[in-house]
């Protein structure tokens, strides 16, 4: 493979891989670093299943280069299990069934853990308009939206 | 595909200037990812414009704010100076995609999408911004609105790339606001959208600029929607006038989004609403 080397950190660990200059990062993460969370749902930036964090910033992997990444800090859905113990984001969307497929689960959970970060008590509105991004087709949202304000309510006795 | 991350303007420019291929500015990606993803584009060269520190401040002077082409959209929601001084500007970047594509898409890259619909567009041209654009030999500045030609064509020469967008100096008494309306409240493509950016004089208007987008194939400045706004304190007669000189301003297409009958309509609709925001936060008491 021709490919430019990155290197990068992921969740607090220093990554190296090499990939094609316009492959996605989300491609990147999947096929080449192993981290499969991530999942493309759309490739266009509509659906957010994708959703990581680039230097701190909520963006859509698929609509990130790879190689954007070199010297960069990347945050995936498995940066939020601690100690091997789960977040009490991912705690409450199991309590509250907050999912049934799953395959928008993971970036409604950065995008979650990110806006909690800015707001640690956000109104049912700005919970909904933080999660617009993100789409899931299984839920109706009303449990997703539940489960963060359970989160939120968790992570803010801490 | 070649990938360059340059570090001063020119060397992006001259980079851009001698590709013989497909070249493409990648700032947030957020249009240029998808365009590549659906086919539509097979670059040869991208030339990543993030490591240039010239495009990566919002600044403020006397001469007023300085927003480089790299500033996202979230970075100017934080900004709480540019939100006190041009509120319109930041609720218009503001409305650009979700939080995700907030954390990329940037007014330059609205701008140079070419997008009759752009959310930021408006509300710049509203404010009077200038585009300061670097070439491989000369820099030169212009006004936001001359920069869009056409839907996705702009006025730039190949290798010219826009550094910064500059607002002028804010007046007392000043205000703008920009309002689009959408089916969704979010995650939507403006079907009209309206910015107005004024100047009050114990009271009454003393300067305006009205803007239309989606309206047309770019978007209009409309001065007789000014006009009926200069020398009133946005009485019913006034905002009338206003509302009927947008909707005779409009050239819209049909589609599903809107008819052509009912872009018209809410155009001036979404203008008197606007100008009334920005009357307000200008200090005016309606």
């Amino acid at each position: 493979m021709t490919g430019v080397l990155v290197s990068t950190t992921i969740n607090g660990d220093a990554v190296q891989f090499a990939c094609p200059t316009d492959e996605t990062l989300l491609d990147s993460l999947r096929n080449r670093v192993g981290l499969t969370g991530a999942k493309e749902g759309c490739g266009t930036g509509d659906c957010g299943a994708c959703s990581v964090t680039l230097d701190g910033r909520l963006v859509c992997a698929c609509l990130v280069l790879g190689v954007e990444a070199n010297g960069r800090e990347i945050g995936t859905v498995e940066g939020l299990v601690e100690d091997g113990k789960l977040h009490p984001l991912q705690e409450k969307f199991i309590e509250h069934a907050a999912l049934q497929c799953g395959i928008c689960t993971p970036g409604f959970l950065v995008a979650a853990k990110t806006l909690l970060e800015k707001n640690p008590k956000p109104s049912e509105e700005q919970i909904r308009y933080a999660l617009a991004g993100n789409l899931c087709r299984c839920t109706g949202y009303d449990k997703i939206v539940r489960a963060v304000q359970a989160a939120a309510k968790e992570m803010r006795k801490k | 595909m070649r990938y360059e991350t340059p570090t001063t303007t020119k060397e992006a420019a001259t980079l851009l200037h001698k590709e013989k291929g497909q070249a493409h500015i990648l700032a947030g990606g957020t249009d240029l990812l998808v365009r590549m993803k659906m086919g539509m584009t097979e670059p040869t060269l991208v030339v990543d414009i993030k490591h240039i520190p010239a495009m990566q401040a919002i600044t403020k002077s006397a001469a007023g704010f300085k927003i480089g082409a790299t500033v996202c959209g979230a970075a100017m929601t934080e900004h709480a100076a540019l939100g006190k001084a041009w509120p319109g500007i930041v609720e218009a970047a503001n409305l650009i995609g979700s939080d995700q594509i907030q954390g990329r898409c940037t007014m330059v890259g609205n701008l140079c999408n070419g997008s009759p619909a752009a959310d930021s567009v408006p509300a710049m041209i509203a404010a009077g911004a200038k585009a300061i654009i670097v070439g491989k030999d000369k820099r030169r500045t212009v006004a936001v609105d001359k920069i869009v030609t056409g839907p996705g064509k702009t006025s730039l020469a190949k290798g010219e790339v826009i550094e910064a967008i500059t607002l002028p100096a804010r007046l007392p008494r000043s205000g703008d606001a920009y309002l689009r309306f959408t089916p969704r409240t979010e995650m939507d493509i403006a079907v009209v959208s309206a910015a107005v950016n004024l100047t009050l004089q114990r009271g009454v208007v003393k300067t305006a600029r009205v803007v239309l987008g989606a309206v047309a194939p770019t978007a209009v400045i409309v001065a007789k929607a000014a006009k009926a706004i200069i020398g009133t304190k946005l009485d019913d007669e006034a905002l009338e006038k206003l509302a009927a000189a947008c909707s005779a301003a409009c050239n819209p297409i049909d589609d599903k989004r809107g008819t052509i009958e009912y872009r018209t309509k809410v155009a001036g609709v979404l203008a008197k609403r606007a100008a009334k925001i920005a009357y307000q936060r200008a200090g005016g008491t309606l």
